[in-house]
């Protein structure tokens, strides 16, 4: 794991001489996968070629965008939305194989690109698809990947300085891959912010064959079962998130989170240790191990505010924190604090809003 | 059937404090745990072994003090742990780690039998980065299974699986066949308690304990700092933000004052946001409040 977080002073290692060794040097150009599974573009991947556009533009090189699918159709929407999102040019790999995401035909049609056309950096989000993927071409392609970045940076030199939290978040560094190509990264969804869609902007594509038959590929997809068919959490794009922490002190009292969320029209989540103690489902776990989000207004209600949950949310617009503890950790990235009990504000906050909402409506 | 685990032993990160001066990770006294991800992973093993009959090895890559993760998951029912263990591992990021546990796997599979699975968590809580089973999967050539919700099929007979994979947008079923990696998901199983025979049959066992030559390594280039492509050049710890959070007049006050109080600031520092409130309310509740979207 890329957990030992010693910063290394140089020296007799192979990675850390600053000569790029010469049949990398022509490595060139910022490359982001968009995931794109059943005609849906992943927004991580938009994310994505916001943050790949200031690299490249940085790096004065091309913004370049890899798109895999079953068929031409499939993937239309997904180039057009590419190039509206920033990127100069689409590379496609289009063969009915990769009609749904698995491991082996990906892997090679993501290696067999960068082998031919040779980036520098290369990002996917870190998403379960990308997290499959990312693995499998960086040991295939023997060269570095640096997990759950929160920030990208190009240094002097013109590397890619990639920062990400460790051990839960306590701490942060900044990791190089100076000696190999490309330089890989993935980037969580809402860690970046959406960049700009520009309309009708368009490019260059350039397609490459897969070369690989339904009969070489030992894995088969018998069934996908869509989320929206089984009312999973859709945390990370949700506007308003209420969220509950053991300072609900009970089971039962969680409800009270999910009927403020109810009335709000919000998603609802918790902390770590309510999934332990099997409150809530994982699905439903916001913080480093869980999930990323960035609402527009975050309601934490008994929530202490550890540093790994605070990593999962402090993209959110405004923070909202309901403890008893006027000390406690989240009021040091709270922006909005109800020092009282949330077992009891929650119901009252539930009641003012409901009635508000209402009133105004009837009114407006 | 043989089933390897791979599990790693980690700081327990709730217990984690920083040094504010130096930036460094104070260790001391943190007490270590297996990391949690791995122990639905080493759950899922012992239940196919249990149906199944064979054994399972758990393996780890750490300092010696890494035995003692082991042997705790001997004391859940594992049969066999191995513990790989040089100064030439250390410093190793995700890429020198799939290296070595690879190389160690293939010498188990010559040592005690091929396994058909090999197991491992989804991620581990330090370094969080869930690629380091991709990795052994691709080297070893295993069929890749991440993200396991469930194991709904499994035939050692004939060498297939099927199982149901937590995917992007929805649930995967995939079949394929053996060997395979599998990263199992978390709540996808619940840990046994061990029992009394195996805590005493762990505290006894021999750990099998190798260092790179043993596991077959020749290349040590490959290994630990030097063979990691990754170079971590900065710590620092996350900065503090300055501006001190608002707080809503509480002392004093009625529940619905405060909720009051609290509204108003709301809607006084994101003016916009009771616009996108009343809009959705207009739509929930009732027909007469559709005209107003």
């Amino acid at each position: 794991m890329a957990d030992a977080p010693k910063p290394n002073a140089g020296g007799s290692r192979a990675g850390t001489k600053k000569e790029l060794p010469d049949h990398f040097k022509d490595y060139k150009h910022v490359w982001v996968a968009i995931e794109c599974e059943h005609g849906v573009v992943h927004p991580v991947s938009f994310e994505l070629l916001g943050e790949g556009r200031k690299l490249a533009d940085k790096r004065g090189v091309e913004l370049a965008g890899v798109v895999m699918g079953g068929s031409d159709e499939a993937i239309a929407e997904a180039i057009a939305a590419t190039f509206e999102y920033g990127a100069d040019v689409v590379y496609t790999v289009v063969d009915p194989v990769l009609a749904h995401y698995r491991n082996e035909p990906y892997t090679k049609a993501m290696t067999d690109l960068v082998n031919t056309y040779k980036p520098e950096i290369l990002l996917l989000g870190a998403t379960n698809l990308g997290r499959d993927l990312a693995g499998s071409v960086a040991t295939t392609l023997l060269t570095g990947l640096t997990a759950d970045c929160t920030e990208l940076a190009i240094d002097d030199e013109g590397s890619l300085a990639a920062t990400r939290p460790t051990f839960g978040g306590s701490l942060m560094c900044t990791i190089f891959t100076l000696n190999y190509r490309p330089q890989m990264a993935t980037v969580r969804p809402r860690v970046m912010s959406m960049p700009e869609r520009q309309e009708g902007k368009s490019g260059r594509v350039v397609s490459h064959p897969l070369d690989m038959g339904e009969e070489d590929v030992i894995t088969k997809v018998l069934q996908f079962v869509a989320d929206r068919e089984t009312a999973t959490a859709q945390l990370p794009y949700a506007d308003i998130v209420v969220a509950g922490g053991l300072g609900l002190r009970s089971a039962e009292n969680f409800q009270l989170v999910k009927n403020l969320a109810e009335v709000l029209g919000a998603e609802y989540g918790g902390s770590r240790p309510l999934v332990q103690k099997g409150w809530i489902t994982a699905d439903r776990q916001i913080g480093q191990t869980g999930k990323t989000i960035r609402p527009k207004l975050y309601i934490a209600a008994g929530i202490s505010g550890a540093i790994q949950h605070r990593v999962g949310v402090e993209g959110s617009d405004l923070i909202v924190a309901i403890n008893t503890d006027p000390n406690a950790q989240i009021m040091d990235f709270a922006h909005l604090a109800i020092v009282a009990d949330a077992v009891q504000v929650l119901p009252a906050l539930t009641e003012a809003f409901r009635k508000h909402l209402s009133v105004n409506r009837m009114a407006g | 059937m043989h089933i390897v685990v791979c599990v790693k032993q980690v700081p327990d990160s709730a217990q984690i404090r920083v040094h504010p001066v130096t930036n460094t990770i104070m260790r001391q006294g943190v007490p270590t745990i297996i990391n949690p991800y791995d122990l639905f992973a080493l759950e899922e093993a012992l239940r196919l072994r249990d149906r199944f009959g064979g054994e399972v090895t758990v393996l780890t890559m750490g300092p010696p003090m890494a035995e003692d993760s082991l042997r705790k998951a001997m004391t859940f029912g594992a049969d066999r742990a191995v513990l790989l263990t040089d100064r030439f591992f250390a410093g190793s990021d995700t890429l020198a780690t799939s290296f070595a546990l690879a190389m160690a796997l293939k010498k188990i599979g010559e040592e005690f039998g091929e396994p058909s699975i090999v197991f491992t968590g989804k991620q581990t809580i330090d370094g969080d980065t869930a690629q380091v089973g991709p990795g052994i999967a691709k080297r070893l050539k295993l069929n890749q299974l991440t993200y396991v919700v469930k194991i709904s099929d499994f035939d050692p007979e004939n060498g297939g699986i099927t199982v149901e994979r937590r995917a992007e947008g929805g649930v995967q079923i995939l079949s394929t066949k053996l060997p395979v990696l599998i990263t199992m998901l978390e709540g996808s199983n619940e840990m046994r308690r061990g029992s009394l025979d195996d805590a005493l049959r762990a505290a006894k066992a021999e750990v099998v304990k190798w260092n790179a030559a043993d596991a077959g390594i020749e290349d040590l280039t490959k290994c630990g700092l030097r063979g990691s492509p990754t170079i971590v050049k900065k710590v620092f710890a996350p900065e503090a933000r300055s501006e001190k959070a608002q707080a809503i007049e509480t002392k004093d006050q009625s529940m619905e004052a405060i909720a009051h109080s609290f509204m108003a600031a709301l809607f006084q520092r994101q003016p916009e946001l009771e616009g996108e409130l009343l809009r959705f309310a207009a739509t929930q509740y009732g027909q007469e409040g559709l005209g107003h979207g």
